[in-house]
């Protein structure tokens, strides 16, 4: 494909209207400088993936030429794929980052959490990552989640009150108005922010081939060891995989999300270019999730990838 | 699937619309239609609504319940809230915020259109212009949403007469006109069968206007910045002290209204001084202007004392400052909004103490009659308050700048958000109807 990504106006609006990925890139914006302005101590989670590499790219533009006013966190759970741990530590060096890193296999290691018996650590997350917020006094914890990945995300807020539990209640919810977020929350409590929740996994990828922003090696097609759990195919490796009955074979696959190694899928692919994602994703039939769960169509898929993500 | 490239998907405006409609409209089947027949439904969805609906013994599968996720956790009481939804076409990409129906929800609708360029408000053809259609028009007419749709549901069942939706469009139409909406547009649909909703109807060829998502695909974004005010609420002073950049201040924040030139005069809010845009930054990079909804970092000639919350605005245009707010507001919280309560206000960057010295009236939404010194808000209610803050605000009419014009109060105690507000008068005075004799000659 030789099509080029650019922003060009719509002939029905007015020359001041903003292409869409322009005006979504305005709104990340405005919601880091709001946190900025009005938060103390706020961090950046950071696993590597589209999502909170975007969010970082975001970041950086909204103070340039001064640094991020935020450190990272990453919630390490023991089976990352190593080009992503890679890319982690290559890009807090490159920008000047303060890391901070919750451990699973540290909690696991002290036998304050258990290994499960199924060996996803996606459920084993939540712990190390509420201490952490607890222990270093976040009061700001940016997500990558986006509104399009599902039901429930459908109907979260862009600034999001967790108790000092890091529970999110609906209840409790703070209906948003204009663009005037409300961050205030008592001590102990933090605000869980959003600054991708009006994008799509479409607008990610967009925006990511118009800026030119470097991902991962595993979000494209390359050959890899793989084997069949539960209809997807996962890395084989220590973590786990595979077990007797499960055979390795080399396969050209990318993944679409990434996460742990234990539980995240990946797709059969070709695309090795930008824009051979962004054309793979446009003609998919499947959604993000579908694709890389696609034995798992029941309801409960939702909230299971939601742990999956383990963030929020 | 549409064979859509690369190139067109990313050569897209953005439009942000809000949907209104009593629960018995087909509000959740227009949505779904409109989410399904753009193709925005894949497969892995389309299979889960195919199973509910087949376990409900449904025959075909039931569009509504795409967004039936929401209607569960309603019936449960877990949630009574705005969900925000995304599709696109090769033309627009699309945020709905999908407002549940019900009177007690004022709220979610307020809330969904404070950011919505566009209302859709059904009605039922067999019930036509009811209570409930009248309190969604005057709500999209006090948040000033400057596009309304109509659609007219259920055709189908009124057997795709034109006499029955002409009768409809008329009477919403003037009503809608007299609060000051600025443009309604009436399109008959069925949203169960599909007509005129993403495909024109064969049923009514008596109808030549677009089908719903046409007109989300075309109607103009405004951005009308002639006859804006130019403000930037200062978010955030950029100030990196490295050795590559040792003077650099910038003052950062998202244009609310209007445009902004370097070499502009400006002065700044609430200390009146004023000096000279020297450069914007767009994100990193130089440019000579900027405008709404441009997140920006403007540098100044003069190196005065500003900070959040300041509002830099053109000398020659700036808005007075006042500790006196009269506005209309819509209460959000449970717990009530008295004359006496002490409350933090936000308005742009800016958080100050506030009072609420008075509650003159309270709106009813069905006749629009007012009920003078209710004493209170409750949740939903809508009324005119009168508040006194603690420093001086650069606001504007909510008329001429829906973002520098409107606030939220907040609870100090336990920061619940209380009250949405919109400064000025409640609604526009409708449009001078036009003498058809005073246009002959005149050919714009």
């Amino acid at each position: 494909m030789t099509t080029t990504v650019a922003t060009v106006e719509e002939g029905t609006d007015s020359p001041y209207a903003l292409s869409h990925l322009d005006a979504l890139e305005s709104e990340g914006v405005h919601i880091f400088r709001e946190v900025a302005g009005e938060f103390e101590n706020p961090v950046i989670l950071f696993s590597g993936g589209k999502d909170s590499i975007v969010m970082l790219h975001l970041a950086l533009k909204a103070f340039a030429p001064a640094a991020v006013p935020f450190s990272l966190l990453h919630v390490d759970t023991g089976h990352n794929f190593p080009e992503v741990i890679e890319y982690r530590d290559r890009t807090v060096a490159r920008h000047n980052l303060r890391l901070h890193v919750a451990s699973v296999q540290d909690y696991i290691d002290r036998g304050v959490l258990r290994e499960r018996p199924d060996g996803t650590r996606n459920p084993l997350q939540t712990l190390p990552l509420t201490e952490k917020i607890q222990s270093e006094k976040f009061d700001a914890v940016f997500g990558g989640g986006r509104r399009d990945e599902e039901k429930a995300r459908a109907k979260e807020r862009v600034f999001s009150l967790r108790d000092e539990f890091s529970q999110w209640d609906p209840r409790r919810q703070r209906p948003e108005l204009w663009n005037l977020y409300n961050g205030r929350h008592a001590p102990g409590e933090h605000v869980r922010v959003f600054p991708l929740s009006n994008w799509t996994e479409l607008d990610v990828w967009q925006y990511i081939a118009r800026e030119g922003i470097e991902l991962p090696e595993i979000y494209y097609a390359h050959e890899r060891e793989v084997f069949q759990r539960g209809g997807m195919w996962l890395t084989a490796g220590e973590w786990g995989g595979p077990k007797d009955g499960e055979t390795v074979e080399k396969r050209l696959i990318r993944y679409r999300t990434v996460g742990d190694m234990s539980c995240t899928g990946a797709v059969d692919s070709d695309a090795v270019t930008l824009d051979q994602v962004i054309a793979e994703i446009a003609a998919s039939r499947l959604t993000e999730r579908g694709a890389t769960r696609a034995d798992d169509k029941l309801s409960e898929a939702a909230m299971e990838d939601r742990k999956r993500e383990g963030y929020f | 699937m549409s064979t859509t490239t690369t190139e067109e998907l990313s050569a897209t405006t953005l439009l942000r619309f809000a949907t209104a409609g009593s629960v018995d409209d087909g509000k959740s089947t227009l949505v779904g239609r409109l989410l399904h027949d753009s193709k925005s439904v894949l497969t892995d969805q389309l299979e889960a609504v195919e199973r509910a609906s087949a376990s409900r013994g449904q025959e075909g599968p039931d569009l509504a319940l795409l967004t039936d996720g929401l209607r569960a956790e309603r019936e449960q009481g877990i949630t009574i809230d705005v969900a925000y939804r995304y599709f696109a076409t090769a033309r627009r990409r699309f945020i709905l915020a999908d407002t549940p129906g019900h009177v007690q929800y004022t709220r979610n609708m307020v809330t969904g259109a404070s950011t919505a360029e566009l209302t859709v408000i059904l009605v039922d053809a067999r019930n036509g212009v009811v209570e409930q259609t009248r309190r969604h028009a005057a709500i999209a007419a006090l948040l000033r949403v400057p596009h309304v749709v109509l659609a007219v549901n259920k055709m189908d069942l009124v057997d795709y007469q034109e006499s029955v939706f002409a009768a409809i469009a008329e009477e919403f139409t003037a009503y809608a006109i007299e609060l000051g909406v600025p443009e309604v547009t009436a399109i008959p649909i069925s949203a169960l069968a599909g007509d005129n909703v993403v495909e024109p109807s064969a049923n009514m060829d008596w109808y030549g206007g677009p089908t719903v998502l046409e007109h989300l695909e075309t109607v103009p974004v405004t951005h009308d910045l002639s006859h804006c005010h130019a403000r930037l609420p200062v978010q955030y002073v950029i100030r990196p002290q490295s050795a590559e950049h040792p003077d650099y201040r910038g003052y950062a924040g998202q244009i609310a209204a209007g445009s902004f030139r370097v070499g502009e005069q400006v002065m700044v809010l609430p200390s009146g001084r004023t000096t000279k845009i020297s450069g914007i930054d767009l994100l990193g990079k130089p440019v000579d202007v900027a405008w709404t909804t441009q997140s920006v970092t403007v540098l100044l000639e003069d190196d005065i004392d500003i900070s959040r919350g300041d509002l830099i605005v053109p000398s020659k245009d700036a808005p007075a400052t006042t500790q006196d707010i009269e506005a209309t507001v819509c209460h959000v919280a449970d717990q009530p909004l008295t004359v006496g309560h002490r409350v933090l206000l936000k308005h742009g960057t800016r958080t100050v103490k506030a009072i609420v010295k008075d509650i003159p009236s309270r709106l009813t939404l069905d006749d629009l009659s007012l009920h003078p010194h209710p004493g209170q808000l409750v949740a939903n209610d809508i009324g005119r308050v009168k508040i006194r803050t603690a420093e001086p605000l650069p606001v504007d009419s909510y008329a001429d700048s829906r973002r520098t014009g409107s606030f939220i109060l907040i609870d100090p105690a336990d920061g619940t958000t209380l009250t949405a507000g919109m400064v000025g008068e409640s609604f526009a005075s409708p449009e001078p109807v036009k003498d058809e004799a005073e246009d002959d000659g005149w050919d714009f």
